[in-house]
């Protein structure tokens, strides 16, 4: 339940961030965060909810990765 | 200090009472496959998924309310990809779609605010279907609507809270011994939430991450926990997951919804199971009150037996015979995180 995928934040703007998720520039909603530039924020449906630690957003994206096939081939953003 | 080999070892060799783990997150059902989880305990232990998927467990005739909002002049229906091809009483809204119905595939509620903004001719209702996960998400679009006035903009509430359908099946699934709990929506409502349903019905839950070594760990503290006739709420999950949870995402959650009864498909009425728009923000909500909630299982469907964990979705006699991914019969199959969906990707693996 409840895909969510982290990212690095790059640039903050009000309460909306531009965020570095494997590669890709997303802009996220902060509002529910306390997260400042170069943190890693944890994302889901275009929100972050969470911020992590380095070591801890790099474990979950192994696993992203895997999962990345699967949601593309379901055209889907899964909540 | 237990290594990763001797925790393997003495779950493969478990040749006790069978044991049966609940996971209640389609994540977590994904990574027990892609890690072969199964593989490397012993058969005598039962990992079975519970209802984690919300399109799942979404009522057919909110899928029937979204498709004829489709097809209302000048209405647009906002959705998530997933819910697109599951099945009202009639139709689905990718079916609406082909029959001329408006409807938006988006990746963010906040997408709406834009697609809103830009038309105002179109009245636009977005399919708000999620757990505690995606609610503090809507209740930020509700806010932007307000701030911006955007009269255009509804939302139709299908929105499920994880612990009242977790007492329910403690309640009524008296076999399972013991749950994985789901690790996002646990972000939001914090590892606590669950330190009372470990207590009153004496099992144990285990909040998890979602690497094969996370959730390897987290069925071993289950093991060691039923060997020692203990049952309590252990956070393993400490990297994301706090005790309280995060408050800023729950006060948002309680500033515009509040608890309600609901009916889960497949299941019936949860009592105190959704979050619904407070009476004050009415004026936001497109209809998500029904007066009844009709349900017609398609013939030979065993979503209701997988979602409740009696049978894996392998067992159902439809299984990857006339429902698959493409031509879904039950809910279970349409969705991403749905738990036939992902046996169904992963079969020949179980």
């Amino acid at each position: 339940m409840c895909v969510a995928v982290p990212g690095k934040i790059v640039e903050i703007n009000g309460s909306t961030a531009k965020v570095d998720v494997m590669n890709n520039t997303c802009d996220v909603n902060i509002k529910l965060v306390q997260a400042k530039i170069g943190d890693y924020v944890l994302i889901h449906a275009g929100c972050a909810i969470d911020v992590l630690s380095k070591d801890s957003a790099e474990e979950i994206l192994w696993m992203f990765k895997e999962l990345e096939e699967e949601v593309h081939d379901n055209s889907s953003a899964d909540h | 200090m237990i290594t990763l080999q001797q925790i393997t070892r003495e779950l493969k060799e478990y040749d006790g009472r069978e044991i049966k783990i609940m996971e209640v997150c389609g994540t977590h059902t994904s990574s027990i496959f892609k890690n072969g989880i199964r593989s490397l305990i012993s058969p005598k232990i039962k990992l079975i998924s519970g209802p984690g998927c919300p399109v799942c467990v979404t009522p057919s005739v909110y899928v029937d309310k979204l498709v004829d909002i489709s097809l209302k002049e000048n209405h647009c229906v906002l959705t998530f990809g997933d819910m697109m091809k599951v099945k009202g009483n009639e139709h689905s809204l990718t079916e609406a779609a082909a029959i001329g119905g408006k409807v938006k595939v988006v990746y963010s509620p906040l997408d709406a605010v834009k697609i809103a903004t830009e038309d105002a001719n179109t009245q636009y209702v977005f399919a708000a279907v999620g757990f505690e996960t995606t609610t503090p998400i809507y209740g930020i679009l509700i806010d932007e609507i307000i701030k911006k006035q955007i009269s255009n903009l509804k939302i139709l509430t299908s929105l499920k809270t994880i612990t009242p359908a977790l007492t329910y099946i403690c309640e009524n699934e008296k076999n399972i011994d013991a749950f994985i709990a789901p690790g996002h929506v646990s972000v939001i409502i914090g590892c606590d939430a669950y330190k009372e349903l470990a207590e009153k019905y004496h099992k144990p839950f285990v909040v998890a991450g979602f690497e094969g070594e996370h959730i390897l760990a987290a069925v071993y503290e289950i093991f060691l926990q039923l060997k020692e006739n203990k049952a309590c709420m252990k956070n393993m999950y400490i990297s994301a997951v706090s005790d309280k949870g995060n408050m800023q995402a729950l006060s948002v959650i309680n500033q515009y919804f509040e608890p309600k009864d609901d009916f889960w498909r497949g299941i019936g009425v949860i009592e105190k199971s959704s979050l619904r728009l407070k009476p004050e923000y009415f004026q936001y909500d497109a209809g998500s009150d029904f007066d009844e909630y009709k349900e017609s299982p398609p013939k030979g469907c065993k979503c209701k037996e997988v979602i409740l964990g009696r049978i894996s979705p392998a067992e159902c006699p439809l299984f990857a015979k006339q429902c698959t991914p493409l031509s879904a019969v039950g809910p279970c199959m349409v969705s991403a995180e749905g738990a036939c969906g992902i046996w169904y990707k992963n079969r020949g693996r179980e």
